[in-house]
């Protein structure tokens, strides 16, 4: 007997939708074993990371909080990803967002103008975007490899950041810390339940999940990017600009980083400081693709990745951990996503005896 | 004072390329093999740590980098699953290692952060460390830097002086012919993966245990990505890889002596931080503008999924 995958006639429907939430369970029962490995009692482990978080009002707000920035991101690099424009540099996008914005409210420190608000998320948005834009206009001039270019520009932005926190932007009091000071109330995101720190981004992330639906699903430019990266020939072949699709991929992904970027530092940073980037433009790759590229899918995604990085600040507080746990769980989610994804076109059959090799040619290989 | 100077730059030069080489003749293999492995980071992130933890521990450098080598492998095994049984796309399947890699690494690592280590001693070879000017910048070096030559000589007569690189290579171009004259394609993508994964392995190694004896998140640095960035500049080939890596070693220590020198540069050392980084797109950019050279020299079924009786 043996186990064998075989082709099914079509891809399975149900199971492209059955296949995250396999990942889900199987990533909590590894998550079940990581902590018996650990030495931690499983059960108690399992109360600490994922229902902790979420038992009141302030623990969901903290959980929507978190899932703002990752719904801006991911769904920004969907647009990309489904035409197989892979930016891999949304933690730079990201940082350059969060100091294009967080630059003008420095640059405005007197400012109550209602619209500096707006403003910064324009210019975040703008920084994001220009960020994106340089692997953009790399792969469509001189054909380099937007993985690469963009993943290399993210330890750029990092030094870009260090050298403004570190130098021009510092607080002069603030101690010599690399941080800027604090914003100002009018440059600071206002909060949408009055007692936590749930702030009017999420709404800005909602609207873009909608924004993401409309193009991605429901616009003539939305569909002809995703046969771009479907069936590239085809694309070439109706006469779809290619050089356009790698623009829009990069430039969606740039512009939402950009925005997520200032959702945190006129958020619940409310200042510029040197940690400000805590990984989710990576994090975001993960949501992307277990929200299958599809606006509700990333929600929900969303929601189950803020819950990890929640759940891993509760395990360093209660169980001692270190709280870059949640970075297993949530790796460990997108590795069982990849492998139940197998089952969409394959299915699991009995075989009674080994599979005959088809007409191997001994003579030939000698 | 000049000549000291030179074989100071020379030896630095040639330690910060030596994990370059180690991990781009690596994934050199695999990608020859056809299969496109991102996750080099994470396999160096974790090589690096299991290294550090063992080196720490047992006492021995050397189990240490045994330690890194099966940290490597096992992630590879794990990218070889995903992609090479499940099929699964190797793009996000290697993305999904470099995360999961540098997060499993910082993870593993908290307890570590504050241990130092014993530097690894130098291996002087004799007669030649005595050369004037070269002699102590290239032989007086870490026995791993040795290493990495003689695996530069081995990857490069596998590749194109044995049957078994023939085959390796043959398979990457055309896999289903490869197959048709009865070579298991996927076994032999298995070893090319597990390969890479072991030298990305010892590459983290080389960092954690004689390139700065000591842990700190994050310190991989990106250097899996250039050596990635590194094979594409080279157009597969390991000579070229070699000669790659030393620019790159050349660039990451130029800011010490910049800063060392004297000069009085007012330059931002956040700018000279950047100088790898933005050198590895502008060594893209060039390489890449000829689509021609690129299409021609990268393996055919790279990064394509293979399925025998399909």
């Amino acid at each position: 007997m043996l186990l064998k995958l075989e082709s099914r006639a079509e891809p399975s429907r149900a199971m492209r939708y059955a296949s995250p939430l396999l990942a889900v369970v199987l990533t909590l029962l590894g998550g079940l074993l990581v902590f018996s490995a650990l030495g931690k009692d499983p059960v108690e482990g399992f109360k600490v990371f994922f229902l902790n978080p979420v038992r009141d009002l302030d623990g969901i707000a903290e959980l929507l909080l978190k899932a703002t920035p990752l719904m801006l991101i991911s769904v920004g690099l969907a647009v990309g990803f489904r035409a197989s424009i892979w930016n891999i540099g949304a933690e730079g996008q990201f940082l350059v967002g969060a100091l294009a914005g967080g630059g003008l409210a420095l640059a405005f420190p007197d400012s109550q103008s209602p619209l500096l608000l707006p403003a910064m998320l324009v210019a975040g948005a703008a920084g994001g975007a220009a960020w994106a834009a340089i692997p953009a206009f790399l792969r469509t001039r001189f054909n380099a490899n937007e993985i690469l270019v963009s993943l290399m520009l993210v330890y750029v932005a990092q030094l870009l950041l260090s050298w403004l926190v570190h130098g021009p932007w510092m607080d002069p009091d603030g101690f010599n810390f690399p941080q800027t000071r604090q914003f100002q109330d009018s440059a600071l995101l206002p909060a949408l339940i009055e007692g936590t720190r749930l702030n009017a981004a999420f709404m800005v992330a909602l609207g873009a999940l909608l924004a993401g639906y409309v193009f991605m699903n429901r616009s003539f430019l939305g569909y002809k990017m995703r046969v771009a990266g479907e069936a590239g020939d085809a694309a070439r072949y109706a006469g779809f600009s290619a050089r356009a699709t790698v623009w829009i991929g990069l430039l969606a992904g740039g512009a939402m980083a950009g925005v997520a970027g200032v959702s945190e530092v006129a958020g619940p940073v409310g200042q510029i400081t040197e940690f400000v980037g805590s990984g989710y433009g990576f994090a975001a790759i993960i949501v992307a693709f277990v929200g299958r590229l599809h606006p509700v899918g990333i929600l929900f995604a969303s929601l189950l990745m803020s819950l990890l990085y929640i759940g891993g600040e509760q395990a360093q507080q209660y169980l001692n951990l270190p709280s870059s746990i949640s970075k297993v769980f949530q790796g460990m989610l997108l590795f069982f996503l990849l492998a139940s994804d197998v089952f969409i076109n394959y299915r699991l059959r009995w075989t009674a005896r080994r599979a005959v090799r088809p007409a191997a040619v001994p003579a030939a290989a000698q | 004072m000049e000549t000291h100077l030179f074989t100071a730059i020379l030896f630095a030069t040639i330690v910060a390329a030596t994990p370059l080489v180690i991990v781009a003749l690596g994934e050199l293999v695999t990608e020859k093999a056809g299969v496109l492995n991102l996750g080099a980071e994470g396999m160096m992130a974790v090589g690096a740590i299991a290294a550090f933890a063992t080196a720490h521990h047992s006492g021995s450098p050397w189990l240490g980098m045994l330690a890194g080598i099966g940290a490597g492998v096992a992630l590879s095994l794990l990218f070889g699953v995903l992609t090479l049984t499940f099929m699964a796309n190797q793009v996000a399947s290697g993305l999904a290692l470099a995360i999961f890699g540098v997060g499993l690494s910082g993870f593993i690592g908290k307890p570590y952060e504050s241990v130092a280590l014993p530097t690894v001693p130098a291996l002087p070879i004799p007669l030649l460390a005595d050369l004037p000017l070269i002699g102590p910048a290239l032989f007086q070096q870490q026995p791993l830097v040795y290493l990495s030559w003689a695996l530069f000589a081995l990857v490069s007569w596998f590749l194109y002086r044995s049957r078994a690189g023939l085959v390796l290579r043959a398979l990457g171009e055309s896999p289903s012919s490869a197959h048709a004259i009865g070579y298991p394609v996927i076994a032999i993508r298995y070893l090319a993966t597990a390969f890479g994964g072991a030298m990305a392995g010892l590459g983290g190694a080389f960092l954690s245990v004689c390139y700065t004896p000591m842990w700190v998140e994050g310190m991989v640095a990106g250097r899996g990505w250039i050596a990635l960035a590194l094979v594409v500049f080279a157009t597969w080939r390991p000579l070229r890889v070699m000669v790659g890596a030393y620019l790159f070693g050349g660039v990451m220590i130029s800011q010490m002596f910049v800063q060392g020198s004297g000069l009085h540069i007012e330059v931002p050392t956040q700018l000279l931080s950047a100088l790898p980084y933005l050198a590895t797109v502008a060594v893209l950019v060039v390489i890449s503008r000829n689509p021609k050279l690129i299409r021609l020299n990268s393996p055919i079924s790279l990064g394509q999924p293979y399925r025998p009786d399909a």
